[in-house]
């Protein structure tokens, strides 16, 4: 989730925001989280990166409000001398793409920098996966002789000065002491060499995708003129980030240049030819439940800010979600007004059911009630130190676990003694039951864990007899035969523990808990358990 | 006024004959104890034969230690005792000898110099009071030999040895004191006095049932008077909601979906077109399970679905990158319910077509807990495969659930989620509160979803409420960590949904 926030002044110069538009903020896509005098705050979902910035933003819902309709065309000027980036091999297995631009003409002020660095971060962290998928540079052109050249340098070699940073440094010294080398290192990690961008005096301009040399990367409001680049992994995501930010460019005046990329192949970049994708009438029609005719269809798109011929969509060359005709039967819905569809019921009989397991769990539950037992209901994870108190084979634990719950419990017996230890001001007797999954190591299942569910009846203060009256009232209403047999269970009272039988099969166990179980808990009652395994009890009512 | 009488307990009947007497004249001569006389006064007032008039004073009375110097004196009497035997003592011996705790030692050090019965010198004590000085009881062991005293009654010297004792550990407590008087009103004055005898049946036992004649007469009873609590056994309010959840699936002709809530990466992820890099699928956010690697299902299933990842299927593009297995390996906490989904489409039966099925339980993200955050959440979560379905069923199958969970008006906007499209939010109104409540997420699967799954691109709608902002709705609770607290307490006595 992404909220991004803009002037109100900058939309107002564009848009005038009366109340019926302000409404429409939210149904073009861009849920409204905040607006007063000032500022607006809306969010951006991941799929449209190219409406984070108030200039790609005014261009879509300007569309989307009727004016200004279709693609969006930018005048787009062919290489002049030197306007070239040499790709080398070396970078092919490292970071091995990228694509480049240069804009002229620009008029920046510090408001206008705030905006392209905030448009270039959130960028960084949506689509660009913390610079992982995609990294963007900016320099100005002043600063850099063409042509340049995009390569791998051992780490060692590379030598220029940060961002940030009074002194020069080599690619590893960024990685082990710069922040933002730090924060970054691993995307450059195991990596024997890293890639640059240097120019045609071999000059470093920057380290991708960790940061820009301090005197070739820094724009000011007195540059006019920038050269702009992406590298990453997919070269078709890094040519939509790369059209983003220089159309955000062309919407703050300035003049988009084309740069010879010569990579395996040679290639224009940037490049604003759209992406075309072919549509049905037949199934827009079918998926949004409408009867449109090509005409509205015609409407409609341009609203989204498509071109459109009969079944030919041309889609924005900054759209970088559009991979199916689903993606434009979405925008075509959007356009059509989320409000405006008409809701249906279809006449299509099923049968309602519940699933034999939750019958069988509502039923046990409905008994235990009557016998005025409370229902309990807790984590599945429980904590590191209570797996200590009853012997376990094989815990199941999780990673980074943000709070002191990292294990998947094995029973409900430790949830359940947990709750009654922190119930101890509360009245007794407490009588407890819960039904709920427990976890553990099977190799053979699809995920290695095998899942049950358990159902635990605890009462306190409570003997042997009482609780087997319960078990036994249980099971015989439940028209269930089973038998007990003596066993030890740690964490039990040895001669007061038994395991439970069903069909030959140990379904579970009852006894009293240990004083010293019950110590370790602060618990002060004598205490009686039945814990069952239900599946055992599903296989009967077959 | 004969009702009034008729209606008379046996233990208002006892304290009625003397009503115009103060209480510990009446608990005296009814012979009852203080609370049942209290009660029974109470139950007089309910028939309106009398008014109580409640009190409440400030009572300073002797705390733990105060008990104990009242008997072996306060500790500065002790040390006086000990200096004026020595008349010079040095600090320490006088330390050793008045076995004295610390503070007391140094709280009676501090007593005596203020009142200038002692001077301290170079380590040393020496004793300044006159022997008329020492012999004299000071106002604190004066105020302490008078309590208990109302604070209101307290005289200046008293105040003065309240301010100087209250400082001190557990001499004195203030504590607060309700006294009780009461006064007759018209009814309750023509009854004062009169031994009144009743001829009432009481409780009915099995004689008086068999012996009953024609004209005896029953005791009133007071309906109104409080009874003691009693609780039954309850559903934990949290699987109360469920059950609510699923009432509504089941009525609007849904089937349950049940299945594991450890799941692989496939089943949560890759099956449902979430792509390997996406945010959720970092540690930060998803509870991944230690040194664990699943299985990955039957192979063609895996083959489409990287496909659908990597390159597209059908007319899609994909995701564009190269789909690992080892991710795909790795087993997590399902973070929704839509993972069952996915298997209940890899499994449907042709005959199950057209179906309904909806599934509800717990999922799990990795988060701090707060009022609002909690890392286990519960979810419902429906799916109609339809070869007709479209956007307009959806919105009207969505209408129709949020209309049976109660709210009448339902807002829907756009949104995103990888595995549906198109995909929408939708917000129910809440008429209490006054705002919309965001509760709804659905959409339309992908064909990316669907085909691997079902084999072809059959319109399948799902949406999932996430209901704990509901359930919390429902039962009044302001703070999520209130779910799973399991006070049992609180779980007796909350009231139940219908």
């Amino acid at each position: 989730m992404t909220n991004v926030v803009f002037q109100r002044k900058d939309i107002e110069k564009e848009i005038k925001l009366d109340e019926k538009t302000i409404e429409k903020i939210s149904l073009f896509g861009t849920p409204l989280e905040r607006i007063d005098s000032k500022e607006i705050e809306i969010e951006v979902f991941p799929n449209r990166p190219d409406l984070i910035s108030s200039q790609g933003f005014i261009r879509g819902f300007k569309a989307f409000l009727g004016k200004s309709t279709g693609l969006k065309k930018y005048p787009l000027i062919k290489p002049e001398k030197n306007f070239k980036v040499i790709v080398e091999k070396s970078v092919k297995n490292i970071r091995p793409y990228t694509v480049c631009a240069i804009v002229k003409n620009l008029l920046l002020d510090e408001e206008k920098i705030k905006e392209i660095i905030e448009l270039q971060e959130k960028l960084h962290l949506t689509i660009g996966r913390e610079r992982k998928k995609v990294a963007i540079g900016i320099y100005p052109l002043e600063k850099i002789i063409l042509p340049i050249t995009y390569k791998a340098m051992k780490p060692a070699d590379i030598k220029f000065r940060p961002l940030d940073s009074d002194k020069e440094m080599t690619g590893l010294q960024i990685l082990q002491k710069h922040p933002t080398g730090i924060k970054y290192s691993n995307l450059l990690k195991g990596f024997k060499e890293f890639p640059v961008f240097v120019d045609a005096k071999n000059k470093i301009l920057s380290m991708p995708p960790i940061i820009n040399s301090e005197e070739t990367g820094k724009v000011t409001k007195d540059t006019k003129s920038v050269f702009v680049e992406c590298s990453g992994q997919d070269i078709n995501t890094l040519k939509k980030v790369l059209n983003i930010i220089v159309t955000t460019l062309a919407e703050m005046q300035g003049k988009i240049y084309q740069v010879d990329m010569h990579d395996d192949k040679k290639f224009l970049s940037p490049n604003f030819e759209p992406d075309k994708i072919k549509i049905s009438l037949e199934n827009i029609n079918k998926l949004l439940g409408l009867t449109l005719k090509q005409k509205d269809i015609s409407g409609l798109l341009a609203k989204m800010g498509y071109d459109y011929k009969i079944d030919m969509v041309s889609i924005p060359p900054w759209r970088t979600d559009i991979i199916h005709e689903v993606d434009i039967i979405e925008d075509i819905a959007i356009a059509y007004g989320y409000d405006n569809f008409i809701p249906e019921i279809p006449n299509i009989y099923t049968k309602g059911q519940e699933s034999k397991e939750s019958k069988i769990k509502n039923k046990i539950a409905e008994l235990l009630i009557g016998l005025q037992l409370t229902e309990i209901s807790t984590y599945h994870l429980i904590k590191q130190d209570e797996v200590k108190m009853i012997k376990n084979n094989r815990i199941i634990e999780v990673q980074n676990s943000k709070t002191d719950y990292k294990i998947l419990r094995p029973n409900l017996l430790i949830p359940t003694l947990r709750i009654l230890s922190e119930n101890l001001d509360n009245e007794y007797p407490q009588k407890l039951f819960e039904i709920g999954r427990v976890f553990n190591i099977n190799e053979k299942k699809e995920t290695e864990i095998e899942e049950r569910d358990n159902l635990i009846i605890a009462l306190t203060p409570a003997n042997f007899t009482e609780a087997k009256q319960v078990l036994d009232y249980l099971f015989r209403t439940l028209s269930i035969e089973y038998t007990i047999n003596e066993t030890d269970i740690s964490g039990l009272i040895e001669g007061r523990t038994g395991e439970i039988i069903l069909n030959n099969e140990n379904i579970g166990y009852i006894g009293e808990i240990h004083p010293k179980t019950l110590n370790n808990w602060h618990l002060k009652m004598p205490m009686s358990v039945i814990e069952i395994n239900l599946e055992g009890i599903y296989k009967t009512f077959n | 006024m004969e009702k009034i009488i008729e209606s008379l307990s046996p233990i208002e009947l006892k304290i009625v004959p003397y009503l115009n007497r103060p209480l510990n004249e009446i608990i005296e001569k009814s012979g009852l104890d203080k609370v049942s006389v209290l009660r029974a006064l109470k139950f007089l007032e309910n028939k309106e034969l009398l008014k109580i008039k409640k009190e409440k004073k400030e009572i300073v009375d002797l705390a733990t230690n105060g008990i104990y110097y009242l008997k072996n004196h306060l500790p500065e009497r002790n040390l006086l005792a000990l200096v004026s035997e020595n008349n010079i003592i040095p600090l320490e011996e006088a330390k050793l000898k008045a076995k004295l705790s610390d503070n007391e030692f140094k709280v009676s050090l501090g007593v005596l110099k203020r009142k200038a019965l002692i001077e301290i010198k170079n380590g040393k004590i020496f004793l300044t009071a006159s022997k008329q000085e020492i012999s004299k009881k000071t106002l604190e062991e004066q105020f302490l030999e008078s309590l208990p005293l109302s604070i209101e009654s307290l005289k200046e010297e008293e105040k003065y040895a309240l301010d100087s004792l209250k400082s001190r550990k557990e001499v004195i407590e203030i504590k607060e004191e309700i006294s009780y008087s009461f006064e007759l009103t018209e009814n309750g004055k023509k009854i004062v006095g009169k031994q009144i005898k009743l001829d009432l049946i009481e409780e009915i036992t099995p004689e008086i049932i068999k012996n009953y004649s024609r004209n005896q007469k029953f005791r009133h009873y007071d309906l109104k008077a409080q009874v003691p609590k009693i609780f039954g056994g309850k559903r934990h309010f949290v699987n109360q909601s469920i059950l609510r959840g699923k009432r509504i699936w089941l009525d609007m002709g849904f089937t349950e979906m049940s299945g594991n809530m450890v799941q692989t990466s496939f089943w949560n992820f890759d099956a449902l077109f979430t792509a390997q890099d996406h945010p959720v699928r970092e540690l930060h956010d998803t509870f991944f399970i230690k040194k664990i690697q699943g299985k990955l299902p039957n192979k063609e299933l895996v083959e489409k679905v990287k496909r659908a990842h990597e390159s597209g299927l059908d007319s899609s593009k994909g995701w564009g990158y190269k789909w690992n297995e080892e991710e795909a390996k790795k087993v997590v906490l399902r973070t929704h319910t839509t993972c069952l989904s996915a298997q209940k489409l890899f499994s449907l039966k042709k005959d199950e077509i057209p179906g309904k099925f909806f599934a509800i339980g717990k999922n799990f993200r990795n988060e701090t807990v707060d009022w609002s955050h909690g890392f286990e959440f519960n979810q419902t979560e429906g799916i109609v495969i339809d070869p007709n379905a479209n956007f307009r069923h959806l919105i009207g199958y969505l209408k129709e659930f949020a209309e049976k969970m109660g709210y009448k008006k339902l807002r829907i906007q756009p949104a995103y989620f990888p595995y549906t499209e198109p995909s929408l939010e939708g917000a129910v109104w809440n008429e209490e509160k006054q705002t919309w409540m965001e509760v709804l997420a659905a959409g339309i699967f992908r064909p990316e979803v669907t085909i691997p799954l079902l084999g072809t691109a059959l319109p399948v709608l799902a949406w999932g409420p996430g209901f704990d902002r509901l359930m919390m709705e429902a039962h009044g609770i302001k703070d999520l960590r209130e779910l799973y607290k399991n006070n049992i307490k609180i779980l007796k006595e909350k009231s139940v949904l219908i």
